[in-house]
């Protein structure tokens, strides 16, 4: 699902890049892994920034203000994020307290449905639904962004250091890289998971994060050496920056815009992929702080008796998910310069 | 090299494929549409593929489902209690101090391959189920468990020799009386296997390699005197095929084919009944009997022979949890009813002892501790131990007949240990990946894990659980009544009368549950299996060990 | 070329030994593990010893190590512990690969037949109801867990309308001959129509559900090549040539927009071995992904061990493949 997601990501800057500019193909080695490619090329077409008079962003968000994609994304995206900064206050009930319990039979009332001040009723253990949906919202948005974070993290790391050291690190650093890109990434995710000593929300965050490590690393890298060359890099080495200061100050900023498109797009399938995981059991198994995947993957016992526990969080999931797909695409586009035609 | 082996291998794979496909001819049988016979298939739906056919080195379920139905024992169950009754065995006396047992066995049973069932036979299977090498006596697990030893430590074995003083008449003899015996030879894996096919199939030629251990071509092959034979393991499709033993001696199987279909997921094996391609499966989840039995199937619920239970370490870093005072005041905190009834399938009971109350030395003027959670505050006070500190556990990835879902358990017990003021450190791993281990080294102060008895005997209960003082999961050790309860289980189990030994441990399961409180006995769940419209005649086992003879099928399949 | 390729190989090998290192190591560190799995509520210190023995486990880990290397050189990755106990880890994998391969190959079909013909035309049609429509299903796609639009198929279509087998891979007393072990293929081998067909009915809402993501991915790229090609300056000399669109669409357009889709084409094997665990868990169909995920919730380390390692070299053989494919294919490399 993770790898899927990035070669779409990279698609409209691929064909861009494969079958108009023939040098662009001739610069890079004929042969080598695409998928490796793939990354490479979204790091340098973003980064391109020698068009004089608009700047990038200005014009880039020229285009996204009349994107009726951008903007739905966007709308679903805000609204996912402030539901899960202020949910613990707007949620009518605790999400560890059972009102229901005493209504819940395993038999003949697994389920206790809706009543009033109870909207969606409540869960297997008496739980009320409608307020851990909503909280569900900060632990699902805490796990997707800790986890993209820490994939951001270690990719800076591995991918500045190659890219703004190159040589023999360069080499090691990549072929590190290279190790962590050879398994299926979605099966890198299940076996870190369930090597975990003890499972928590902490694994399945760093189980997410390690994949995302190697995707981030390479787009650091590539961008780092496209601008190793560039004019404004090459002037600020000859006026005697320090090399630290001009990776930090020229280079690292230059390169945040495909960063951040990669972030927003790698937040969808941090999500899905925590769903994946806890619905092969491998997820965090404290329920007391809700969160979407945890709950449906929770919810699969009940799938024929009370299908609801299980469609409203899947649900929630696949909107906010594709809030943030939306969202990445159309900001792809827009920081890609070959669409600005 | 590996990687290259790899592609080697497949180049052949493929050539190999290929010449195959030029010659591939259907190796159907065609005698009688499928699989020959005329009495309908009874297709159930099993939770995992069975380890392999040999019984003595089966551990789990799966295995046991399939060879019970291939196997039998000296010693049978009555379907549908825990009951011993004869089975290839007519009957059995014991000497005077019950060391000595004179089996009569039936004199006209022949095993599947021809192969006759005599004195010799069993006495052959004894010896080989004694005879293990090293990797044998570790895969041979429930012979360890019962027997205690192989041949090369038999000084410590219970079993001791068998003789054939007749044609149909064997002795054996043990080092000891004890309460389980003879009743485990009604465990599967002590079945009655047959010699022949042991020798040619090279049955005890089991190894140890890697992780697992190897088996030898008797396990793909096995051979009993059950009313089924071993037809075959499709692996591809997972599906493991019998057919009727048509020279049964006794009452002929009610379907011609039994298969076993293995469906890992749940919610799937409902949905396959509910679709008509499997007939029944086991242990459904409690949150569909109801819908099962709407929709025209019926859920049979076997009675409940299991027991869930907090247990404490006694002998650990917590030194408020040695105060019995503390104890009791935990036994009060916890509100039971409530969780019987809301989290456990109806039918559940709340425990009074470590055992149910089908094993003989149940105590039934034992009533369970009340819910009070003042009580509880009062007694913590007392004991200087308000705000104690309890790091308690529950396993993952696993669900027990006695316990569906752990964590759903363990969030009730915790939430009302909270109530009176306990702070609980939560601490959980996989039933595999830690828990077990954790709990037998003693590294929780408390946990839920149950037992399901293996047959019906007291010791198999609290003997299991407080019997072994050196390694228990309770540290009785640390106790000062733990050794006297550990002498006084095995003298109990010793009498050999059944009355006398009845009252003993019904004696002991009074003093646990009133001075020793080693921990707390939670519940008996009933575990439930699901047939299909159109299926007859399954009784449900408490031992869950349901035999399938007694199956029809409507209409067949 | 052939430099290329055995330089790749090496590199694999590299990878595969230290990712079996790695895996090893790991494994081997926690708790628990096979012991646990066979001794349940009986186990006690006193067993898992003896058990641990028996099986080698005491041994300090680089002894353990080089003994599995050592067995593995011979072929030999030692014996599964529960996914098919006492069956060799290896032969585990080559036993379930070919229902993986049938479920794969579908999948990939379906995929490659609905997304390039339907990328395509959203491409022709830019900006249309129906363009907008499939990049949005598409989007959609993506969004949705895979193993929750493998539910969804098997609710609606199994379940609720029983057109189709809810689960497994074919329908018992069948009694069909085996000889590849793809089931499709061995019915139609040995002419056993009805065990082909049943199946292949077994086949559908699996492969539906695998194929949702690489057909998302390919639609995508299909459309995003084709507008690009349409636009270039050939394909306009073409129509200034006065050619015929047929000509235009046939010779021109969609042969050059192809490159990019093979190349996507190759990379989604990878990720279907993903889905796989996912799919085949959902329908509880016999593949690598079922072994893989019993094998991660049992413990099975053997069979672990190797699936993840032949995860591994399939991944790379195929982005291997891809590459080399990709250089028959394209002209401008292979002069060079």
């Amino acid at each position: 699902m993770n790898d899927t997601t990035n070669h779409t990501t990279d698609d409209s800057t691929d064909h861009s890049t494969d079958d108009r500019t023939e040098d662009a193909r001739g610069a890079r080695p004929t042969f080598g892994q695409r998928r490796k490619d793939r990354i490479d090329q979204l790091a340098t077409a973003g980064t391109v920034d020698d068009e004089p008079g608009v700047s990038l962003i200005r014009s880039a968000w020229k285009r996204l203000r009349r994107n009726p994609i951008f903007l739905i994304g966007a709308a679903i995206t805000l609204a996912f994020i402030v539901l899960a900064i202020i949910s613990p206050w707007i949620a009518p009930w605790d999400v560890t307290a059972r009102p229901l319990l005493d209504k819940v039979r395993p038999q003949s009332n697994p389920v206790p449905g809706p009543e009033p001040g109870h909207f969606l009723g409540a869960d297997d253990r008496g739980r009320d639904l409608f307020s851990r949906l909503l909280v569900g919202s900060r632990q699902t948005l805490i796990v997707g962004v800790v986890a993209t974070l820490f994939g951001l993290l270690g990719g800076l790391t591995l991918g500045t250091i190659a890219g703004a050291v190159g040589g023999w690190v360069d080499s090691l650093v990549m072929r590190i890289v290279d190790v962590m890109l050879s398994i299926p990434s979605l099966l890198l995710a299940f076996t870190v998971a369930s090597l975990a000593r003890n499972p928590s929300q902490w694994t399945l965050v760093i189980a997410i994060a390690i994949i995302q490590v190697p995707i981030f690393a390479r787009l650091l890298r590539g961008s780092m050496l496209a601008q190793r060359a560039s004019d404004h890099v090459l002037a600020a080495r000859s006026l005697g920056v320090r090399p630290t200061a001009i990776v930090f100050r020229h280079m690292l900023p230059n390169a945040l815009g495909p960063v951040i498109v990669q972030a927003t797009l790698s937040l969808a399938v941090a999500i899905i992929d925590a769903a994946a995981l806890s619905f092969l059991g491998l997820g965090n198994p404290d329920q007391s702080q809700p969160e979407w995947g945890q709950m449906l993957g929770r919810a699969q016992p009940f799938i024929t008796e009370a299908p609801h526990l299980a469609f409203y969080p899947a649900g929630c999931i696949i909107v906010v998910a594709l809030g943030f797909t939306l969202m990445g695409e159309s900001l792809r586009e827009a920081l890609d310069p070959k669409t600005r035609r | 090299m590996s990687a290259r082996r790899t592609v080697a291998t497949w180049t052949m794979a493929v050539l190999a494929a290929a010449t195959l496909a030029s010659c591939a001819d259907s190796e159907r049988n065609d005698d009688g549409g499928d699989g020959g016979g005329d009495d309908g298939t009874f297709v159930f739906g099993a939770a995992g593929a069975p380890e392999m056919f040999d019984p003595f080195y089966a551990t789990d379920g799966e295995t046991f489902r399939v060879t019970r139905q291939i196997f039998e024992g000296l010693v049978g169950i009555e379907p549908g209690t825990a009951e011993v009754v004869p089975e290839l065995a007519t009957k059995w006396t014991p000497n005077d101090d019950g060391t000595e047992w004179t089996f009569e066995l039936r004199d006209d049973v022949k095993f599947q391959d021809g192969t006759d069932f005599n004195a010799d036979a069993v006495c052959a299977n004894f010896e080989r189920m004694f005879d293990q090498n090293e990797a044998g006596q570790t895969a041979g697990e429930y012979w360890g468990y019962v027997m205690g030893s192989f041949k090369n430590d038999a000084a410590n074995s219970l079993y001791q020799g068998c003789e054939a003083t007749g044609d149909y008449e064997a002795v054996i003899t043990i080092s000891g009386p004890t309460s389980g015996f003879p009743t485990m030879l009604s465990l599967a894996s002590l079945s009655m296997q047959s010699p022949t096919a042991m020798e040619e199939g090279d049955a005890n030629g089991i190894a140890a390699e890697g992780e697992g251990f190897s088996f030898p071509a008797y396990a793909d092959a096995p051979v009993g005197t059950g009313p089924f034979t071993f037809g075959e393991y499709d692996e591809a499709n997972g599906t493991i095929t019998l057919e009727r033993n048509d020279d049964y001696y006794g009452e002929k199987a009610g379907v011609s084919e039994l298969v076993f279909r293995v469906i890992p997921d749940e919610s799937t094996r409902r949905q396959e009944l509910e679709a008509g391609s499997i007939n029944g499966y086991d242990l459904p989840n409690p949150v569909d009997w109801q819908g099962l039995e709407d929709d025209g199937n019926s859920v049979e619920i076997r009675d409940a022979f299991n027991i869930l239970y907090l247990g404490f370490n006694l002998d650990g870093q917590n030194e408020q949890l040695k105060d019995p005072k503390v104890r009791q005041a935990l036994y009060h905190a916890l509100n039971r009813d409530q969780l019987v009834s809301t989290q456990l399938p109806e039918g559940a009971t709340v425990a009074t002892q470590f055992m149910p109350d089908t094993v003989s030395g149940y105590n039934t003027d034992l009533q369970p501790y009340d819910y009070n959670p003042d009580e509880a505050k009062r007694l913590l006070a007392e004991a200087g131990a308000e705000g104690m500190e309890l790091t308690f556990a529950y396993p993952t990835e696993v669900s027990r007949p006695y316990m569906p879902d752990p964590e759903k358990i363990y969030d009730a017990l915790k939430t009302d240990l909270e109530a009176v003021g306990v702070k609980v450190n939560v601490k959980t791993a996989s039933w595999n990946g830690g828990y077990l281990d954790n709990v037998t080294a003693g590294r929780y102060d408390a946990y839920i894990l149950g037992w399901t008895g293996d047959y019906d005997s007291p010791f198999n209960f609290i003997g299991t659980f407080f019997g072994n003082l050196k390694e228990n999961d309770f540290g009785t050790s640390g106790m000062p009544w733990g050794k006297q309860l550990a002498d006084d289980l095995k003298a109990a189990d010793a009498v050999v009368d059944d009355d006398e030994r009845a009252a003993a441990f019904s004696d002991i399961n009074q003093q646990i549950m009133e001075d020793y409180l080693p921990g707390l006995p939670i519940s008996h769940s009933p575990p439930a299996l699901v047939v299909g419209p159109g299926v007859e005649g399954v009784v449900p086992s408490p031992l869950t060990a349901e035999e399938f003879d007694s199956v029809t099928v409507e209409g067949g399949q | 070329m052939i430099r290329f390729v055995v330089r790749r190989l090496l590199q694999m090998c590299v990878v595969v030994i230290v990712l079996s290192m790695l895996v090893f190591l790991w494994l081997r560190s926690l708790p628990g593990g096979p012991v646990s799995a066979i001794l349940g509520e009986r186990q006690t210190p006193e067993r898992v010893a003896a058990l641990e023995k028996a099986l080698g486990l005491d041994q300090p880990l680089p002894v353990q190590y080089l003994k599995f290397v050592e067995r593995a050189v011979h072929g030999n990755f030692g014996v599964s512990t529960k996914v098919l106990p006492g069956e060799d880890a290896f032969q585990v994998f080559l036993d379930r690969l070919p229902a993986t391969i049938e479920l794969s190959v579908l999948a990939m079909l379906l995929a490659i037949a609905l997304g390039i013909p339907l990328g395509y035309l959203a491409a022709r049609r830019r900006g249309s109801i129906t363009d907008t429509g499939a990049v949005i299903f598409s989007l959609v796609g993506v969004a949705v867990p895979v193993f929750f639009t493998a539910f969804l198929l098997k609710y609606f279509f199994a379940v609720e309308w029983n057109l189709l087998p809810v689960s497994g891979r074919q329908s018992t007393g069948l009694d069909a001959t085996r000889v590849t072990g793809m089931f499709v293929l061995d019915g139609i081998l040995t002419r056993e129509w009805d065990a082909s067909w049943d199946a292949l009915k077994h086949l559908i809402l699996p492969s539906l559900a695998l194929a949702t993501i690489p057909f998302a991915v390919i639609f995508r790229i299909t459309r995003a090549s084709v507008l690009d090609v349409l636009d270039e300056d050939y394909v306009r000399t073409a129509e200034a040539k006065g050619l015929t669109t047929r000509v235009i669409r046939a010779r021109h357009v969609l042969r050059n927009a192809m490159l990019p889709v093979v190349t996507t084409i190759g990379l989604q094997i990878g990720g279907l071995l993903a889905g796989a665990v996912l799919t085949e868990t959902v329908f509880s169909y016999r593949g690598v992904g079922d072994a893989l995920a019993t094998a991660f919730r049992e413990k099975d380390y053997p069979v672990l061990q190797v699936l993840i390692l032949a995860a591994a070299v399939i991944y790379v053989l195929v982005n291997l493949l891809v590459d080399i494919a990709y250089a028959v294919i394209d002209p401008r490399i292979r002069t060079r």
